[in-house]
């Protein structure tokens, strides 16, 4: 093939469009995140998963042990069904207990695993009974009202540490 | 009152659909064209040459200048909610996915398209295209292809840059500039932006502005009336007719991709 005064710079050209679309997948998009570390999967059941969503970080401690896998509708027990998957080297007791939580104040929501007791690990496939739904703010200023009412002209102070 | 008569209304309709058509064949031509183009791979590389590498100032100054606006903007809005650090998410998603290939598309058209589409006219007004045709060369293969291939490699690479540039532009004004924390910008960058629905399909779009850009540019150019003021509105039809159907695209794209 017939060699081109411009291939060089050409070449260059390339490789700059390359290596730009590289840097945003990377620094930008995050893609060295992805982890190829083995994982396995654990589901939680949940009465209400507020703003959850799929890959949503799973943490405990507050550092990233696992991802949001999918979250469906279990019409048997009106719950919503959260499959995560952890990572392998990160062994959890069976009776480890799972909350959704908020990072700050407007942030998204994510899964605090707390560690329980047990002797026994989380095997995979296995379900997260001990669950904390996320908080709904309607659901806490109805009940905040209904403390309220119901207190009557109690003293104010004594009425929300009633109901947990 | 033209547009009461009946035969005129027919007339204009049977010369549009006519002008459809013809595009529509040399556009399905053109991508048939395209393993052919690559064989002769150093007629591409001259394009890309002068489509791309030349369009590389423009295109990288601009990016820089969109970053930093973005981040100023960005960052008087933010830091009432208390959230400036977002900026960095902000100036990522918005070049990403929209303004990188939409912006370097426009000025692609401006800066690669209208010289395509004066050198093609320009070609046939010296009657060029005739004379290669006389040869038994097919000017479509031998005069189009390479450029659409060349308009096509380059624009996805041009796009990459201007947002790249961009999101550069946009941490210098937000982190030396007005002091927001690095690592949260990164951070919440990395946190909102993912790879694939965003990168991905900013790539995507810019690879269809590069098809729309460069086969617009090369029919006006091939279309035109081979006189001096024929190549001159051609140049700027190019312009008009391009960046119309770049915008229109990018709402079509983006309600496709991103609706979910």
């Amino acid at each position: 093939m017939q060699k081109s005064r411009h291939d060089v710079w050409v070449g260059l050209f390339v490789m700059a469009g390359a290596a730009a679309v590289l840097f945003l997948a990377l620094k930008a998009g995050n893609l060295l995140s992805i982890s190829f570390d083995d994982t396995y999967s654990v589901d939680a059941r949940f009465d209400n998963i507020g703003g959850l969503k799929p890959r949503a970080a799973v943490k405990s401690a507050g550092v990233v042990v696992g991802r949001v896998e999918s979250i469906t509708f279990d019409d048997k027990t009106f719950q919503a069904n959260v499959a995560m998957q952890l990572q392998q080297r990160f062994a959890f007791p069976k009776d480890s207990s799972a909350k959704i939580l908020t990072a700050g104040l407007l942030g998204e929501q994510y899964i605090g695993i707390e560690p329980g007791g047990d002797e026994k690990n989380l095997a995979p496939g296995s379900v997260i009974t001990q669950t904390q739904s996320a908080v709904v703010l309607e659901n806490l200023i109805s009940q905040f009202l209904y403390n309220k009412a119901s207190e009557g002209g109690a003293a104010p102070g004594a009425d929300a540490k009633g109901e947990k | 009152m033209n547009w009461l008569n009946p035969a005129w209304v027919g007339r204009v309709v049977l010369a549009e659909l006519v002008v459809i058509g013809m595009a529509a064949r040399l556009l399905l031509r053109l991508l048939a064209l395209i393993p052919a183009a690559l064989r002769r791979f150093s007629l591409v590389v001259e394009q890309i040459f002068f489509v791309g590498n030349r369009s590389l100032s423009i295109i990288t100054v601009s990016g820089l200048f969109v970053g930093f606006v973005l981040a100023l903007q960005g960052y008087y809005t933010l830091q009432r909610y208390g959230s400036a650090e977002a900026v960095g998410l902000l100036v990522a998603l918005s070049l990403v996915r929209e303004l990188g290939p939409v912006v370097s598309a426009l000025l692609f058209a401006g800066r690669a398209g209208t010289s395509l589409t004066a050198e093609i006219g320009l070609m046939k007004a010296g009657e060029q295209l005739d004379a290669m045709e006389m040869m038994a060369v097919d000017p479509v293969q031998r005069v189009l292809a390479p450029r659409f291939v060349a308009g096509l490699v380059s624009m996805p690479l041009l796009a990459g840059v201007f947002s790249a540039v961009g999101v550069i532009g946009g941490w210098l004004v937000a982190v030396p500039l007005i002091g927001i924390d690095g690592g949260a910008f990164w951070s919440q960058m990395q946190g909102g932006v993912s790879w694939w629905s965003d990168v991905g399909n900013g790539v995507v779009k810019s690879v269809v502005f590069g098809v729309t850009v460069t086969f617009v540019s090369l029919w006006q150019g091939y279309t035109c009336k081979p006189t001096p003021e024929g190549v001159s509105q051609a140049t700027t039809r190019t312009v008009v007719v391009s960046s119309l159907a770049v915008l229109a695209l990018d709402f079509v794209l983006t309600a496709m991709m991103f609706s979910v």
